[in-house]
């Protein structure tokens, strides 16, 4: 498995942090022996360390979450869909902080745009239901615009049941089918 | 259950199969010979004619064994007594300049007297043309309404990842692609001159209403606003369409006329509104809205004005379609977890369902209003049906084994 120099890096630090490498100047990162499972996924790695340092004993690596790209690493920005329940065009609070994180993204960078690319399950008539996956790509969109995105920077489109990404007549496959993909534009 | 299933002659019978599910308590008794010489035209003539009279359930086929032209002399008591009511013989005779000489001629067995004597040259491309126009002619003079035999159906496939519009005769035969395209293609539309082809076509990864010439292939983009674009309907005179956009709401009903330019909001509402058809007369429109709740048919003048629901029993009712004497709608309903087509009397009436299939949609009337083609599931496949209104006879158009949805049965005239 490849792991990006920034995941090495990453996770140099979390194992600098646990005292495993602590004075171990001469340990090369790329050699280090690491396992991806150890990053935690929810970015406090990403958290500048404090005292400790890997390399030398004054060097501080600094992990900037307002960029993007650190905020990838925390894989808010890398999440780019909005399931939903049957029937149902309310954006639920578990995909608040991954709007959010997008929304900071469009708001600090004006000329950005994005498609909103709402779906349904197959149940049901392809008119109606590309009206549905309007529906809740307008709920998206106007989630995303009182998180401070303008407006014109945000088309919300349908595929109604058009595009299934799960192949599949069962609740399982409706459910990853109800959905509002977030494209760049 | 009482089902039997008829086959028509070979070689037709490989290509289509017609369903009949009870008895009709009229049908015409119907003998259809075996025309000269067909045998070394590349269509069977007859065999088209005899399905297609089949397919309509207003004929019962009478056995006609042998051959006979239009100049045999028939012996009036002979087919009587086997049954029948009328005769058509005829011949399929090469011409030397590749066409084919198409002759029929139609008999009254009980007047004894001879109702129609037609003659002419078909291209071998034609020739499936040429049955369907004899079977028109049949099923005029026998009945006094005009048949849809020579009428066109547009519907679209799915093979894999590609997606085909297509054109066929009403029997799903003689299929010509009209547009192919790695992107969804819905909701076709006839223009009612039978020569374009409204549709909503996902190539630019958004839901864009089209308008393609049929004959030529040149098309023009109609309507591209902000959101989705979709839902074409033209109306009766063909200078306008009414087409669902969600340009200013989720999505409302407008109209635009034919040549594009400014589209003009129809409907006002917070909910989602769609799936517009015109009535015959033009004057109003039938659509779709969740303004209740759950989807329902509504209908509004086009000039603006009231809107009043029309469906009101079950809580899912969509894809209506009117009949073109305006005075029967056909939509689908959801009973449980099923979608069934449903035929409702304008008038007043109760709504019936008339199929026993449960994956139904988007019903389509012929333009004589005698049958409605629609899509469904068989075997694990999309499949087209057609039905007549009173759910007895229904027929699915074959194919080469692609998903079949979104039927539009196409005008008269061509």
């Amino acid at each position: 498995m490849q792991l990006t120099r920034r995941t090495l890096r990453t996770a140099a630090l979390v194992l600098a942090l646990g005292g495993l490498l602590a004075g171990c100047s001469s340990t090369k990162l790329d050699e280090a022996p690491v396992e991806s499972r150890n990053v935690p996924a929810d970015g406090s790695a990403g958290k500048p360390a404090a005292g400790g340092s890997a390399a030398a004993q004054s060097s501080v690596a600094t992990v900037d979450l307002s960029k993007s790209g650190a905020a990838a690493a925390t894989g808010l920005l890398a999440q780019r869909v909005v399931y939903f329940d049957f029937d149902s065009f309310v954006v639920k609070d578990e995909f608040r902080p991954m709007l959010e994180a997008h929304a900071k993204v469009l708001a600090g960078n004006r000329s950005k745009r994005m498609t909103l690319e709402g779906h349904t399950d197959e149940r049901g008539g392809r008119e109606y239901n590309l009206a549905l996956g309007q529906k809740r790509a307008d709920a998206v969109l106007k989630t995303l615009v009182l998180l401070g995105v303008q407006d014109t920077q945000l088309e919300a489109v349908s595929f109604g049941e058009e595009k299934p990404t799960v192949p599949g007549n069962d609740e399982a496959a409706w459910a990853r089918n109800r959905r509002v993909e977030l494209k760049d534009k | 259950m009482g089902a039997l299933a008829a086959a028509a002659a070979a070689p037709a019978a490989a290509q289509f199969r017609v369903e009949i599910t009870g008895i009709g308590g009229n049908q015409i008794p119907v003998a259809i010979a075996s025309f000269r010489d067909e045998d070394k035209a590349p269509v069977s003539v007859s065999a088209v004619v005899r399905a297609d009279l089949q397919r309509s359930g207003l004929f019962r086929l009478v056995d006609a064994p042998g051959s006979l032209d239009e100049n045999a002399r028939v012996n009036m008591a002979e087919w009587r007594s086997r049954g029948a009511d009328a005769l058509a013989v005829g011949s399929v005779l090469r011409l030397a300049d590749g066409r084919f000489d198409v002759r029929f001629k139609l008999w009254d067995l009980v007047k004894g007297e001879e109702l129609v004597g037609q003659s002419h040259a078909a291209l071998p491309a034609d020739l499936r043309l040429a049955a369907h126009r004899i079977a028109d002619s049949i099923y005029q003079n026998l009945t006094g309404e005009r048949g849809v035999f020579s009428t066109r159906i547009a519907y679209v496939t799915k093979a894999g990842n590609r997606f085909s519009l297509h054109v066929t005769d009403a029997d799903g035969e003689g299929g010509q692609i009209a547009l192919a395209s790695p992107d969804p293609i819905i909701s076709p539309a006839w223009s009612p001159n039978g020569k374009e082809l409204a549709y909503v076509s996902f190539e630019s990864q958004k839901a864009v209403v089209w308008v393609q010439d049929v004959a030529t292939g040149q098309r023009r983009m109609l309507a591209n606003f902000r959101g989705s674009n979709s839902a074409p309907a033209w109306s009766p005179d063909g200078r306008d369409l009414a087409l669902t956009l969600s340009r200013d709401a989720v999505a409302q009903l407008y109209l635009m006329s034919r040549e594009g330019g400014a589209p003009r909001r129809l409907t006002s509402s917070t909910a989602i509104d769609t799936e517009p058809v015109f009535t015959p007369d033009g004057r109003q429109i039938y659509f779709v809205s969740d303004r209740g709740g759950g989807p329902q048919v509504y209908r509004m003048p086009v000039g603006g004005g009231n809107v009043e629901r029309v469906t009101f029993s079950g809580s899912y009712n969509i894809s209506p379609s009117i009949s073109p004497d305006g005075r029967v709608l056909a939509y689908i309903t959801r009973q449980g977890s099923a979608f069934k087509v449903m035929v409702q009397e304008l008038a007043g009436g109760n709504a019936s369902a008339i199929t026993d299939t449960s994956d139904d949609e988007s019903p389509s009337f012929a333009p004589n209003g005698r049958l409605l083609v629609y899509a469904s599931r068989a075997q694990g496949r999309d499949v087209l049906m057609t039905t007549t209104l009173d759910g007895r006879i229904k027929s699915r158009l074959l194919t080469s084994g692609a998903d079949m949805r979104e039927p539009a049965w196409g005008p008269f005239g061509r």
